[in-house]
């Protein structure tokens, strides 16, 4: 087990150091000097050279690739340039609010579409499970900004249930009051999806020989779906939910934008409008390290849910 | 396709189509995409919608269908109108700041240049825009155009046309969406192509690229080129998306080409001393080309949603080009002020081709390969 875990974080390494250098030839390369965005308009000679010395680019490619690693060892990225606070700051006083948002909203969401996507199967080909379907259809086919637009103006804006926008300091505060209609909304966008993956997923299921074995004997029907096909399907939802885990985080960001919610989604957006790179290159680079170490996770957690898996 | 011989059996295209016809969703879906294709066409070509951003009607003018309204109906008599359409929210956690800044208007007094606010944030530029609209409307005076009191499905803050608008929006849209998935299948296709046939060190280079890509989020990779891409236009945008978005089309067909090379077609093509080339793309390539085509129908569909997402942002389309993203952030301002009408009409119209694109690529899936149903 800690030989497979080692193996595997020791792969990750290329990739790791391909999204490095992705993330360089990006911001670095292709961005431009980054020293006449930091001056802005009104600039001259001898500021330009100044800031390219203070980041470091006036130096080759070779020493400021190696400034980059060096930054993403020590997670040392410096200061915001639009907003001088320190990235590390940054990134670590706004993943709580993306967290008091995220985690409900991924255990919900997922509880929800595996029960409801468990009976649609069940009756399968039926009318119901004909309606369901094409609601998701449609439900999908509308942008998720109508539905945020929609729901704050007339949930919270018109009738008042729930506050329009904002964030408070304490933490029961911000998921009982403030986090509540964000939580709603992206339930609603992103329970569809989910049930209609699902459904497939039980439904590969729901025909194997194990479910007439189990009638046979006289399982209850509930037993029969809720423990041994759940089970039997648990994998590739364990597999979609984590993989999706890190994406989320950043998936997020219309919601934490229209709702003012200071998280790691929103930080993003309004790095982009201020072309504040280093800022964006720091999220881009954790970012894809957790999706990775998530991967990992769910492969460690097949074993848990299905000891037939061999972990190679 | 009808072959004068009865003993020549039908070809994929031919069997697919057979199964599509019969499928009457996928063939109401077909017909749907294929409106929106043709009202595209035509509104590229100039036919329809060309003057969409001429201002035919009055300020917000409302839909035919709820009579005329007046100035202060409509919330477009100066500042203070709009003002009072804003009613106070009683959680709303800005009232306060907003409370205060009226009160101190208020004791100043000054401000009839009539800048439009939302949240009491005063538009700094107000003051330069009434001007320049003062000399437009002068401008259009001359011309004489009466402005319509209501239009069909009416008329946005500056009296375009909804319905217009809307085409054209869905031109850009669907343009941008359609060309990116392109571009996307294209590389996907032939980066896949490559990595499947060669193999070996071509395969495990292509393959470290797919899992570079795949480890950044979507979303967030889009995010961070448009960060570094500064100016924007539709060829960027759809650069974004396409360069980003071939890693599913990718997987695919590299799958593909490692299970065909190794038939006996190919061995003969090869016996034959066709080229690496041609046994890529001439012998292998029509027998996987449904595959590209679904994908390409998927990422269109994904594409439109992005680059909706991008243009709501300001990522996207340019000022003064309508998509249904600017549409959307448009509207966004307006349904405080009650004009729900642009914010309809962008939706449908996208909620309509998405659902109906989605469904066929569902049948079109199922058509061409009834093992996977």
């Amino acid at each position: 087990m800690t030989a497979y875990i080692l193996r595997r974080l020791w792969q990750m390494l290329p990739t790791m150091l391909g999204v490095v250098v992705l993330v360089f030839l990006l911001f670095n390369w292709v961005g431009g000097d980054p020293a006449y965005i930091l001056a802005g308009k009104m600039s001259n000679p001898e500021q330009i050279a100044n800031i390219r010395k203070q980041l470091g680019i006036d130096e080759s490619y070779w020493v400021q690739m190696w400034i980059f690693i060096k930054q993403i060892v020590t997670a040392d990225f410096g200061a915001s340039w639009s907003t001088g606070e320190t990235i590390s700051n940054v990134l670590t006083t706004r993943l709580g609010p993306s967290l008091t948002v995220l985690i409900p909203l991924t255990i919900l969401e997922t509880l929800l579409a595996i029960g409801l996507a468990l009976g649609v199967a069940y009756v399968r080909g039926s009318l119901t499970d004909r309606m369901v379907m094409i609601a998701c259809t449609v439900g999908m086919s509308i942008s998720i900004l109508v539905y945020i637009i929609v729901f704050q103006y007339w949930l919270a804006y018109k009738l008042g249930l729930f506050p329009v926008q904002g964030w408070g300091d304490s933490f029961a505060e911000n998921l009982f009051h403030y986090a509540l209609l964000p939580i709603l909304i992206a339930l609603a966008v992103g329970i569809a999806p989910s049930l209609r993956l699902f459904r497939t997923f039980f439904l590969d299921e729901i025909n194997q020989d194990y479910v007439r074995t189990g009638r046979a004997k006289g399982l209850s029907e509930p037993r029969i779906l809720w423990v041994h096909v759940l089970r039997n399907a648990a994998i590739p939802i364990v597999t979609h939910v984590m993989a999706n885990l890190p994406s989320l985080l950043i998936g997020a960001f219309l919601i934490e934008r229209f709702f003012s919610i200071p998280g790691i989604g929103r930080e993003v957006i309004l790095a982009v409008e201020r072309s504040d790179f280093p800022v964006i290159k720091a999220i881009t680079v954790y970012v894809a390290a957790a999706t990775m170490l998530f991967n990992l996770l769910a492969d460690l957690m097949y074993k848990a849910i299905d000891p037939r898996v061999q972990l190679k | 396709m009808n072959s004068p011989m009865e003993t020549t059996s039908p070809g994929l295209w031919a069997l697919a189509w057979r199964r599509l016809r019969t499928d009457r969703i996928a063939m109401v879906a077909l017909a749907v995409v294929a409106l929106f294709l043709l009202t595209l066409l035509l509104s590229a070509t100039g036919i329809v919608a060309r003057n969409w951003d001429a201002e035919i009607g009055v300020n917000y003018a409302p839909p035919t269908f709820m009579g005329a309204q007046s100035a202060e109906e409509r919330g477009v008599q100066g500042m203070h109108a709009a003002e009072e359409a804003v009613p106070d929210n009683p959680r709303d956690p800005l009232a306060d700041v907003i409370r205060k800044l009226r009160a101190e208007r208020g004791a100043g007094a000054a401000t009839d240049a009539a800048p439009v606010e939302y949240y009491g944030v005063v538009d700094p530029l107000a003051r330069e825009i009434a001007e320049i609209r003062a000399e437009l409307a002068k401008g259009s005076a001359a011309t004489a155009v009466e402005r319509r009191a209501t239009l069909p499905l009416g008329a946005d803050k500056w009296g375009h046309d909804i319905i217009q608008k809307t085409i054209k929006g869905s031109e850009t849209s669907i343009v941008v969406g359609l060309t990116a998935a392109l571009l996307a299948t294209l590389l996907g296709t032939l980066f896949g192509a490559l990595a499947g046939y060669y193999g070996k060190w071509v395969d495990d280079f292509f393959n470290w690229f797919y899992s570079v890509f795949t480890s950044v989020p979507y979303l967030l990779l889009i995010l961070a080129v448009a960060a570094v891409l500064q100016q924007k236009g539709v060829l960027t945008i759809v650069l974004i998306l396409g360069l980003t978005g071939w890693t599913g089309v990718f997987r695919l067909i590299r799958a593909e080409y490692i299970k065909h090379k190794g038939r006996e077609y190919v061995m003969a093509a090869d016996a034959i001393g066709a080229s690496d080339l041609r046994k890529m793309f001439i012998h292998i390539f029509p027998n996987i080309s449904h595959v590209p085509l679904v994908q390409m129908s998927i990422l269109t569909v994904a594409f439109i949603k992005s680059e909706v997402i991008l243009s709501f942002l300001g990522f996207g389309v340019p000022v003064g080009m309508a998509s249904w993203g600017s549409m959307l952030n448009e509207a966004q301002n307006e349904l405080i002020l009650g004009k729900w009408w642009q914010l309809a009409a962008a939706s449908a119209a996208m909620a309509v081709l998405v659902t109906a694109f989605s469904l066929f690529t569902d049948a079109l899936r199922d058509a061409l390969d009834p093992k996977l149903k």
